[in-house]
């Protein structure tokens, strides 16, 4: 798996520019990291990796394995292997969350191999135990009523279950308790040691302590502004994002 | 021997059916001779006629002007004798029952089963456990002759009378078929009984009357599931069910209708609810052109409960006109009513619900939610929740709300791989989830495929 994202404009359905202009490149096995202050953009670029209706890419390129993802609908880009955590969860009521997920896999994996549905049922509840996740949770609606810190364990439960080539983690680490964001950050670890590849968006450097990114960015103003190695993620931490420029560079509003 | 499923088929097995096609005193009494019935019978039928031909169609709420009595084979007799045995029916019944799952639902969950084909009931059967405990079930025409006095106390008198509506009376005239299931006082039947309702002809009446006796501390599951092949033209479902359900008692009644999409089903149920007992009506419709279904609980004795749980899903060119009219008769009693409906294209799912508090009911409670989902933007739907309540104590709320699928939960279920129209489909089927749950797994997987694949087709 590589992902090439170049030069991508991308504004919201109301026509506010968002991002504005965000280059990188993500190669196999690879685990990178966003960071940036409230606003800069980065959900967007999750959003629009994942080909969320609510944005409209102005200019730019995404190639995905090779593949123009840009021209993608959602679905498709999901059964090439690419997965977003989504920082809002969203709730589909009254469907239990371990059938969904076990219909998303069958989807997503079709034809010989696969795993039955009760040896697909016992790897989830064991899945779903190693995050310190309540089975009784997976009867429940898909993230109805879940807790901040349980939407967020949803997320890592269904990535860790369909096995997607690349995983983008918006905020998976926000609003877990120490122990929560332990089991979690293990579960991307052993996620990334597969082989798959991450695209981390974080505010905290804690997370880090457990995955070494290749690269860390920063974004601000709907671009990336800076990259390095993990040295970056502690200065942010320690000084915030001021040597960047003074409030909302590059921010058109 | 045709051997085709009669549900996809295109022709029906119609050479060597008897049909009545006009009513009138005269076509009554022959029936009734026909049948055997005793006096008292006849009798009932010719005032229901009566009844029946003084009332007007109703005007209200739903159009019934594409209704063509005239056109109607009132009852038509099989040409199929009752059978002991699932295997012993013809063959192409056989293979439409096999496809509905029915020989498998009787071995895995059923205390009895029968099979309505046309005006009779060819077909029933109940574990002799039951038997032994004083549990009838039979056919409605049997049980008149073999339990006329039992029939004659709860057939028409108290909970459904010929007057109750024009429907009710046309049933009274010329019903034929259904079931008369009576339950002696403590026992519990404690898996369900079921009938299955065929119509296979392009253009008849379907008319079976229901009764269901739960005496005090019983209880019973019913389960009634319906279905017409799509060649029929046109044709009426009038069937009534009258209930009652005695002190402490319990009675479950869930059904599933998938009528034809040119039938009118215009259907009456009631129950009356003594002390302390409980009735739960489950309604799952999908077919007809046009439903009108106000299942009523009427709650008589002090602590009795309903609970009504719909669920509808109207496509293309169908009105499914549902409500649960309660009547708090008696102190303490409550209920609680939810509606999930869907409407697709210019189909159009409609609440019309009402609750009475009676004077002296003090200490009542009635709670209604309707939502209602809305496929296309075309497609509409409506509440109307009549309140008539005489004491000032009641807790009476009715609550109703419409939407669309929402973008987010679209793109959600996408982004985990799923199409558009399989995202629309789990959403649909959460959506109803409150009350599918209700229905036996077997149908309420099947129902749920049916709902699916009508919100799939067509949606873009
Ligand atoms: N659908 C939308 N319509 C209009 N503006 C939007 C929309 N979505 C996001 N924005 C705006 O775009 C900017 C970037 O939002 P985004 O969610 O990408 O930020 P973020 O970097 O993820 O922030 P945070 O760290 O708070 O999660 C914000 O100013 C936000 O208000
Ligand atoms: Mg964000």
């Amino acid at each position: 798996m590589t992902l090439n994202v170049e030069d991508l404009y991308v504004s919201a359905k109301n026509g506010k520019d968002i991002l504005n202009g965000v280059s990188f490149t993500l190669p196999d096995g690879g685990v990178h990291v966003i960071m940036g202050p409230n606003g800069s953009g980065k959900s967007t670029l999750a959003l629009t990796l994942a080909g969320s209706p609510d944005f409209v890419v102005k200019s730019g390129k995404v190639e995905f394995d090779g593949v123009d993802l840009l021209s993608l609908g959602p679905d498709q880009r999901a059964k090439k292997g690419l997965f977003l955590a989504f920082q809002k969860q969203v709730e589909i009521p009254g469907v239990p969350l371990k059938d969904m997920i076990w219909e998303a896999y069958r989807v997503r994996w079709s034809g010989s191999g696969r795993p039955s549905i009760i040896d697909f049922r016992k790897n989830l509840s064991a899945t779903a135990s190693t995050l310190s996740f309540p089975e009784t949770f997976l009867e429940r609606g898909v993230n109805e009523g879940f807790s901040g810190g349980e939407g967020k364990k949803s997320e890592v439960l269904q990535m860790l279950m369909l096995k997607p080539k690349l995983a983008i983690l918006d905020e998976v680490d926000s609003g877990l308790d120490v122990d929560s964001l332990r089991v979690v950050a293990d579960a991307i670890k052993r996620f990334v040691e597969d082989g798959h590849s991450a695209l981390i968006i974080t505010h905290h450097f804690d997370l880090l302590n457990y995955i070494e990114p290749d690269v860390v960015y920063v974004m601000k103003g709907g671009k990336i502004v800076d990259e390095g190695d993990i040295t970056l993620a502690r200065i942010i931490e320690r000084e915030g994002y001021s040597r960047w420029g003074g409030e909302q560079a590059g921010r058109d509003d | 021997m045709k051997e085709k499923d009669i549900l996809d088929g295109e022709a029906s097995r119609l050479e060597g059916m008897t049909e009545l096609k006009h009513l009138n005193e005269e076509v009554v009494t022959s029936l009734s001779r026909e049948k055997g019935e005793p006096d008292w019978m006849l009798k009932k039928r010719l005032y229901s006629l009566s009844v029946f031909e003084s009332k007007p169609i109703p005007t209200w709420g739903v159009d019934l002007s594409g209704l063509k009595l005239d056109d109607l084979a009132y009852y038509v007799k099989p040409d199929v004798e009752k059978v002991d045995s699932l295997s012993d029916l013809p063959a192409d019944l056989k293979k439409t029952f096999d496809a509905l799952g029915i020989p498998e639902a009787e071995r895995n969950f059923l205390a009895g089963n029968g099979i309505m084909y046309q005006s009779e009931v060819i077909y029933e059967r109940m574990k002799d456990r039951l038997a032994k405990q004083g549990v009838i079930f039979m056919s409605m025409d049997e049980a008149v002759k073999k339990h006329p006095d039992l029939v004659q106390k709860y057939f028409m008198t108290r909970c459904v009378p010929p007057t109750y509506h024009k429907f009710a009376a046309l049933n009274g005239a010329i019903w034929s078929g259904g079931t008369f299931l009576y339950v002696p006082k403590g026992v519990k039947v404690s898996m369900p009984v079921q009938v299955y309702y065929l119509v296979d002809h392009p253009s008849m009446g379907q008319f079976e009357h229901t009764v269901i006796v739960a005496e005090d501390d019983a209880s019973v599951e019913y389960i009634e599931g319906c279905s017409a092949p799509m060649y029929v033209k046109g044709g009426l479902h009038a069937g009534i069910m009258e209930i009652f359900v005695g002190k402490r008692a319990r009675v479950r009644v869930t059904t599933i209708q998938n009528w034809s999409k040119n039938i009118y089903n215009l259907v009456t149920k009631r129950a009356i609810v003594e002390e302390e007992g409980k009735m739960e009506w489950v309604e799952a419709s999908l077919g007809s052109k046009v439903t009108m279904l106000y299942p009523a609980s009427v709650l008589a004795g002090r602590g009795a409960r309903a609970e009504h749980f719909y669920v509808s899903m109207a496509g293309d060119g169908q009105v499914l006109d549902t409500g649960a009219k309660i009547v708090h008769a008696a102190p303490d009693t409550s209920a609680y009513v939810l509606s999930r409906s869907i409407s697709k294209g210019s189909g159009r799912a409609i609440y019309r619900g009402q609750v009475r508090v009676n004077p002296g009911a003090t200490g009542c409670s009635s709670s209604v939610k309707c939502d209602s989902l809305l496929i296309s933007d075309e497609s509409s739907t409506a509440t109307f929740p009549t309140e008539e309540v005489y004491e000032p104590d009641a807790d009476v709320s009715h609550e109703a709300t419409a939407g669309r699928i929402a973008e987010e939960q679209l793109f959600y279920l996408m982004s985990r791989g799923f199409s558009e129209e399989e995202a629309r489909g789990l959403i649909v089927r959460g959506f109803m989830e409150p009350v599918t749950k209700k229905i036996p797994l077997e149908y309420a997987v099947e129902f749920n495929k049916i709902v699916e694949a009508e919100v799939k087709n067509g949606v873009a």
